[in-house]
């Protein structure tokens, strides 16, 4: 018999990788399935001139918006910043490039760099500023625009559960872009509410297969900050 | 925008989601009408957040913080919804699954195209899930303030401000009236009680025709 292999990793470990000038996704849309514990200690940790891949900017103070604060972005793309403030105001005072990308075309172009694609082909964003400067492409008659697989450096996940070898679980809406996330990024580092023993995760329930999975936190290690899940 | 005449506006909304209609929400005014939907109406809410089967929360309801719509509002869900990843909610979306999309608008012309999603040096919140939602619904209908905090018409003959999609909102329903967008410009069909033709003309930046005006108003 063989074992799969273990990747439980102290944080501080974990987030010491991500560099000045990193390329990082971060799952979540609004609170739901953001890795708040990541983002504080990339916070903690202070790399500066990253790209953030997030749905969104979270609200004033809270998730990307401690990065913000803390000067450590240069560049966001996103689908939606409208419920922070503060991002809007870093935008429009040039403080923060922002790349606005239409929310599924964002995660499309996510899904297909998990999926080991170039790119594809959407009629989405024709007639709008969406389709400005890309390639137009026709196929069997019908015109679209050729979008990129958007990859990343990292990317950090916020999971439920999941077992040693990294297969994880969601809750509800806090499923959203992280398992993609999860797919498209040469280093995966998860935070897990619990973490269970092989498994525990029936092969049937898993959501996202431990194979993308490169570094887990258990949070449990973490209580001593867990107010920051709360919204 | 008076509380009681959102309250009309969105009650008059409802009123078109029918049973069996598979419709989405957007950010804003649209998310306030789950609470205007007559319970017991069979009615399948998609959130682009991840979710089919969307309920409204009652009081006394625990909030789960896993579970909000797409504008971070608590909401509840169905025996029988489902979660899954926003690849999967837009495959949903592009596939041309949702009947009826609602959505917000900073302006929609009399040719059926809308404006929601930037407003260049002022105020650019980003497009979120409008452009697909936009495109791919099988009906837009847009819920606005007839008129914006400076009394400016939301309601114009052409967008000036950048697209969100080209001639695709159907139904136009504001706190003043509602209108259909036809091939030969703006029908109106409903309008508020205590509002006259008049007044609605003076307020709307496009031309419409009345001949299809529901004698009775709503309130």
């Amino acid at each position: 018999m063989f074992t799969l292999p273990s990747k439980f990793i102290r944080i501080e470990e974990a987030v010491s990788q991500i560099r000045d000038g990193a390329v990082v996704m971060i799952g979540g849309f609004g609170a739901p399935g953001t890795p708040f514990f990541l983002i504080e200690e990339l916070v903690r940790q202070g790399p500066r001139h990253l790209t953030i891949i997030k749905n969104d900017a979270n609200e004033t103070g809270s998730g990307v918006d401690r990065l913000l604060e803390n000067g450590q972005v240069d560049r966001i793309v996103t689908s939606h910043i409208g419920l922070n403030s503060n991002a809007v105001r870093m935008m429009n005072e040039g403080r923060i490039d922002v790349e606005f990308v239409p929310q599924g075309i964002l995660a499309e172009r996510i899904r297909a760099a998990g999926a080991g694609l170039i790119g594809f082909v959407t009629d989405v964003g024709i007639d709008t500023e969406v389709a400005n400067g890309k390639q137009c492409v026709e196929i069997g008659g019908k015109v679209g625009i050729l979008e990129t697989a958007l990859a990343a450096d990292f990317a950090l996940v916020h999971a439920t559960r999941s077992d040693p070898f990294g297969n994880l679980t969601f809750s509800a809406a806090a499923r959203n872009f992280n398992p993609i996330m999860a797919m498209a990024a040469g280093q995966t580092i998860v935070e897990a509410e619990e973490c269970v023993g092989p498994g525990d995760i029936a092969p049937d329930h898993v959501h996202l297969p431990g194979a993308f999975v490169d570094h887990i936190i258990d949070m449990f290690e973490l209580s001593e900050v867990s107010n920051v899940v709360g919204r | 925008m008076l509380l009681g005449a959102k309250e009309s506006m969105l009650r008059r909304v409802a009123a078109d989601i029918v049973p069996g209609m598979t419709v989405n929400l957007g950010i804003g005014l649209p998310t306030g009408v789950i609470q205007y939907i007559t319970p017991g109406t069979c009615v399948c809410l998609h959130s682009e957040n991840g979710i089919v089967g969307v309920a409204p929360t009652t009081p006394g309801d625990t909030p789960d913080r896993n579970l909000v719509d797409a504008g971070g509002a608590y909401v509840t869900n169905l025996p029988g919804a489902a979660f899954f990843d926003s690849a999967v909610s837009f495959a949903i979306v592009r596939s041309g699954r949702i009947d009826l999309t609602l959505l917000g608008a900073f302006e929609v012309s009399c040719h059926g195209d809308l404006a929601n999603w930037k407003i260049p040096v002022k105020f650019t919140p980003g497009m979120g899930g409008a452009i697909e939602l936009a495109q791919k619904s099988r009906r837009v209908g847009v819920i606005t303030s007839h008129v914006d905090r400076k009394g400016n018409p939301k309601i114009v003959s052409e967008c000036t401000l950048p697209l969100t999609a080209r001639g695709r909102v159907s139904r136009i329903y504001t706190d003043m009236a509602v209108f259909d967008v036809t091939p030969t410009g703006l029908s109106l069909i409903d309008i508020a009680d205590g509002i006259s033709v008049r007044e609605l003309r003076s307020a709307t930046g496009a031309e419409f025709d009345v001949s299809a005006l529901n004698p009775t108003t709503f309130v």
